[in-house]
């Protein structure tokens, strides 16, 4: 329990320097946001300022922002009149989240297959296999990947729709793509936490008992494998939520990834301010329920954290 | 441990000595690619857009006509330009940092992680777009951002270095001698602690080529006419329809960059710790 707390005090603390330093940083950048090419009459830019706070001093506009973040409004588009932080979040949410979702488990299923067999299957075809992928996967850039799916299954075969939202079908090719380094991260941390296990002496006590493998694969090696994999999953979802932005635009899906880059392009600081925010949030409340996971997945952790407490 | 002895152990491993070789040609083929053929970067010969590879262009034009050979190595040399250069500084700010957190100890060791511990849990790439929106872009823009949010790894893993270097003999006895703490740090530590630092450099250095190829890809990254890794991908993907071999060249590239650098670093990695390697073998 101490534990839990201190993780999610320290996480606070993160969350609101990242609040105030995404702040600060939007309101670095050199020009205000409705600077365009048509110069607008001096008058209707002080009306601008005025509805969005920023005629305020800088403090005080802080403290209306951290305000409004706690009570969860992440405030208005500067560009889209009728859209906010929030209406975004609702709209594109769901496809990232989709997309993200059915990668992270494609990985971590395909991952922990290959890692597994690599280790059991040690110096034979599929081990080889393994290593083969797991290096293209760390090598080969996702968004490069993505190109030649399209070119070879959208173009070429035509089994799948090269862009846009509609059906499962059109998820197939994005998922991929987004589960591809992570898939390769995952295959090479359980070969070797899979091999460290197979040499523990309760395996070779399983095996003298005269136990199936693929029993004791299931119920003792997996079990005991599966740490180092777990408490990757954390920052694969950094890595999967990131990899969105370039994916979702190479596959014109409507989620938050694309407008993310969309509002970088129209410089629509307040969404750029509001979705980085909302990204942080996100994963650092996924890293502590992965973290709630891993200690309740294994004992060995929770004592030696709650030890070793800090660094 | 002695260079010497990391490099003759990195020579017995054939993949990462291939992988240093294939490295060392790419980067030739970098410095020397662009004037291979009487084409410029950036010259444009409207006629003859998207030709197919052949004799006249080797490896095709782009959508302005651009001759894509020489692009490929001018875009591979500023990428590995901001790669190298973004490492450099990246891995000495986070080895200084590391050191001397390790060498002062106590409460100055505790806030220093701290701080290391904040930024470290932030999806850096977010602030690397951000810091790529307040600056103008530019080479120098991606190598300031980059290098800001790439040095907290190497702090750590120094750190954790240096802490294991503190309860060794040799240290105990240059304290005993009055060593003072600049010269622990830049006699005792630096050179013991050089092995993990050019595994850092090489890790860094991939890790920034990627990154600097997401953001060329989001627009953010090194300004047209340029060239970029990530420009060049981009603009392949764009045309991916009816000219593959746009994507094909910039996309074999990157991959063989990437994976000679990760292979090279799991080679380094593996010299550096002879006890993971020679447990390695036993495994096979």
């Amino acid at each position: 329990m101490r534990y839990v707390l201190r993780k999610i005090i320290s996480s606070s603390i993160t969350l609101f320097v990242i609040v105030s330093l995404t702040f600060v940083l939007m309101h670095l950048i050199p020009g205000g946001p409705f600077d365009s090419e048509r110069k607008l009459p001096d008058s209707i830019v002080k009306n601008l300022n005025a509805r969005y706070n920023l005629d305020k001093p800088l403090r005080e506009q802080y403290i209306i922002y951290i305000k409004n973040v706690l009570t969860g409004d992440l405030g208005p588009s500067i560009k889209y009149e009728n859209k906010t932080v929030n209406s975004i979040i609702k709209e594109g949410f769901p496809v990232t989240a989709a997309i993200g979702v059915a990668a992270i488990f494609l990985a971590v299923f395909v991952g922990s297959l290959l890692g597994v067999a690599a280790a059991i299957y040690r110096q034979r075809w599929p081990d080889y296999a393994a290593s083969i992928i797991s290096t293209l996967g760390i090598s080969v850039p996702g968004f490069i990947l993505a190109g030649f799916l399209v070119y070879l299954f959208a173009f070429r075969l035509g089994w799948f729709p090269p862009a846009l939202w509609d059906g499962p079908k059109s998820m197939a090719l994005p998922v991929l793509s987004l589960a591809w380094f992570p898939t390769a991260i995952i295959a090479r941390l359980m070969k070797s936490s899979v091999l460290e296990v197979l040499n523990q002496e309760y395996i070779k006590t399983a095996r003298a008992k005269g136990l199936p493998m693929s029993y004791i694969v299931i119920q003792h090696v997996l079990r005991n494998a599966a740490a180092p994999m777990i408490s990757y999953v954390g920052p694969a979802l950094a890595t999967i939520l990131t990899g969105s932005f370039v994916i979702e635009n190479i596959f014109a899906l409507p989620g938050l990834g694309k407008w993310f880059v969309l509002s970088i392009s129209n410089r629509d600081y307040t969404v750029i301010l509001g979705l980085t925010i909302f990204y942080s949030t996100l994963l650092i409340v996924l890293n502590i329920l992965v973290d709630l996971v891993l200690a309740v997945l294994d004992p060995r952790i929770r004592y030696t954290k709650a030890k070793g407490a800090g660094l | 441990m002695s260079l010497r002895i990391i490099w003759w152990r990195f020579k017995q491993n054939k993949i990462a000595l291939a992988s240093l070789i294939v490295l060392f040609v790419l980067i030739i083929m970098a410095l020397i690619g662009p004037y291979l053929n009487s084409w410029g970067y950036s010259e444009q010969v409207l006629q003859k857009t998207n030709q197919r590879p052949g004799i006249e262009y080797w490896f095709g034009t782009d959508s302005l006509g651009r001759d894509l050979f020489t692009r490929l190595w001018y875009g591979a040399r500023v990428s590995i330009l901001i790669g190298i250069v973004t490492s450099a500084v990246s891995v000495s700010m986070g080895t200084l940092y590391g050191s001397i957190s390790a060498v002062l100890g106590g409460k100055i060791d505790e806030v220093m992680m701290r701080i290391v511990e904040v930024f470290y849990a932030v999806p850096f790439l977010l602030y690397v777009i951000l810091l790529m929106l307040i600056m103008e872009p530019g080479i120098k823009t991606i190598i300031i951002a980059l290098a800001t949010v790439c040095w907290f790894n190497t702090a750590r893993v120094v750190r954790g270095q240096v802490l294991k270097l503190k309860e060794e003999e040799f240290f105990l006895a240059a304290r005993l001698l009055g060593a003072g703490k600049i010269r622990l740090i830049v006699h005792h530590i630096l050179p013991n602690v050089t092995g993990h630092i050019i595994v850092m450099f090489v890790v860094v250095v991939s890790e920034a080529v990627f990154v600097e190829a997401f953001l060329s890809f989001l627009g953010l990254g090194v300004s047209v006419p340029k060239a970029s890794l990530g420009i060049l991908a981009k603009e392949g993907i764009q045309g991916i329809r009816s000219y593959p071999w746009q994507l094909f060249f910039p996309a074999v590239f990157i991959s063989l960059l990437m994976l000679s650098l990760n292979l090279i670093g799991d080679g380094l990695r593996d010299a550096l710790d002879p006890k993971i390697a020679v447990k390695k073998r036993a495994e096979l």
